[in-house]
């Protein structure tokens, strides 16, 4: 373990902890790069528990850098510190960590802000690894971090655990945005098709909620659907970058490990009995990569119960196809006959594929026009053109 | 904290009649009551039409003055509230409560300070 791995795993905790003792995140995080300054020079091999050392260094050097300032915020961030000296040898506390994800996905921030705010302060990412990820200037995302911490202060957003009975509202937001950064890293909204980072990122991020929260099914359905999507990641993209799909996919290049851990949490919710979106997504996908090939009967009985609990035109999308399997593709082209979803280049992907299978081409060919014309990145508009040169 | 709770109506969309008028002042009021019994509460009331409103600006120590609000927006400010809470989570949940009794958008803004 090098200054680099502890960094990575450290970081995010170690600024929650540290956010507690100062009541302030951007204090909190100058302390903790202090500290890991003072850890470069200083280590060799870092210490047997380099969190605890660098949440007591970030502490000492938080108390001398206050001394020197003079400001109200200042004397009462010091004020706060020495209150507790006693807790200084703790180290990084896992319910500070878990305070952290619902101030960094409080709904009074942005979604945008949420994201940018989860990576830099979590995720211990830096604004350029952040801005070359979303593909935007990194003074927009650090325009956002900075907003968002000025917002948590001047607000009075607070540090804290919701309550049970607040937890159904404040919950989904975190495992949003933990998932909208799986899926940007996942299927790139510009650019070329995987960013390995940032669904790497959200899945260390998930793993750690789901340790802070071992009693919510959710957020190990949430944890189980990226594994069993991260497990096929080697076989999603070919030897040339090319698309592959599931059903063209080599077996082989999918992570047994993954996938084994991703069904072992499936089976643990399953046994729990308080279904949610992301566990039945976990389920349908657990479905897609047990034994030889996918049983569909199972996969459109999921989506039924997903359709149930979520009703957006996008899930009524996905079952289409689970339709299309069971029931042909006339059924699946009725199923989505009225469905409008302005921008979203797979609805008339998934239609032109219906489209082709019942042996309508010229109509086909429109629909993959219309889809090409909206997807967003080189990998997705050469795939689809691939499909629609072989109509023939 | 101190926060400012606003109530944001559309004054041109107030569909209200006598007996809607009479519900909502009941469950406003409902509210209201709340509050003062949580100890959170420091001010509050509700604002004429704005086309009461003047505005009034000195420039080169000459006054002058406007008929009607400052930004002739869709919607406008219908009442106030001034809460004193720990935090904004607390804020908010009042503001909720306040949102579903009113019906119309509640803004919730932290004061910087108090005089």
């Amino acid at each position: 373990m090098d200054l680099a791995d502890v960094h990575r795993a450290e970081y995010g905790r170690c600024v929650a902890t540290l956010t507690r003792l100062l009541g302030d995140i951007g204090l909190a995080e100058e302390a903790v790069q202090d500290a890991f300054a003072v850890a470069m020079e200083k280590w060799d091999t870092p210490p047997d528990n380099p969190g605890a050392w660098i949440v007591t260094t970030a502490r000492r050097r938080a108390i001398d850098r206050l001394r020197r300032e003079s400001t109200r915020e200042a004397r009462h961030a010091e004020a706060l510190l020495l209150h507790r000296r006693d807790d200084e040898e703790v180290g990084p506390v896992r319910d500070d960590q878990l305070r952290m994800v619902f101030t960094c996905c409080h709904p009074a921030l942005s979604p945008q802000a949420q994201t940018a705010l989860t990576l830099r302060v979590l995720g211990g990412l830096e604004v350029p690894e952040i801005a070359r990820a979303y593909v935007v200037p990194e003074a927009t995302i650090s325009q956002r971090i900075v907003r968002a911490k000025k917002k948590i202060r001047d607000a009075g957003i607070p540090y804290r655990v919701p309550d049970a009975s607040e937890l159904p509202d404040r919950l989904p937001p975190v495992l949003t945005v933990l998932y909208l950064v799986f899926n940007e890293g996942y299927t790139a909204t510009a650019g070329t098709l995987l960013r390995t980072d940032l669904s790497a990122e959200a899945v260390r991020l998930a793993r750690s909620l789901a340790e802070l929260m071992p009693d919510e099914p959710e957020v190990l359905g949430l944890l189980a659907l990226m594994l069993l999507v991260e497990a096929r990641r080697g076989a999603r993209v070919g030897a040339d970058g090319e698309l592959v799909t599931l059903a063209d996919q080599d077996r082989d290049l999918w992570d047994r490990e993954l996938i084994a851990e991703g069904h072992a949490i499936v089976r643990r919710c399953l046994r729990r009995g308080r279904p949610g979106p992301y566990q039945i997504q976990a389920a349908i996908n657990a479905v897609h990569t047990d034994g030889a090939a996918t049983d569909w009967h199972q996969v459109l009985a999921l989506y039924d119960q997903l359709l149930t609990l979520t009703p957006t035109p996008i899930v009524a999308l996905n079952r289409a196809v689970a339709v299309a399997e069971v029931q042909g593709p006339e059924t699946a082209l009725a199923a989505i006959e009225d469905l409008d979803i302005p921008g979203y280049h797979l609805l008339p992907a998934t239609r032109a594929d219906l489209l082709a299978r019942a042996g309508r081409v010229e109509e086909a060919r429109a629909a993959y026009d219309e889809a090409i014309a909206l997807a967003g990145n080189d990998t997705e508009r050469a795939f689809l053109a691939g499909r629609r040169e072989r109509l023939g | 904290m101190h926060y400012l709770l606003g109530v944001r109506i559309d004054e041109n969309d107030l569909p209200y009649s006598d007996e809607e008028m009479a519900a909502s002042f009941a469950r406003v009021g409902a509210v209201n009551d709340q509050m003062k019994a949580a100890g959170i509460w420091v001010f509050g009331g509700g604002l004429q039409p704005s086309d009461s409103a003047t505005v009034v600006r000195v420039e080169h120590g000459r006054t002058e003055m406007t008929d009607g609000p400052f930004a002739e927006t869709k919607e406008q400010l219908g009442g106030f509230y001034v809460i004193e809470v720990d935090d904004l989570d607390a804020a908010l949940a009042w503001s909720e409560r306040l949102a579903e009794a009113c019906r119309v958008p509640i803004e919730v803004r932290p004061f910087e300070g108090i005089a």
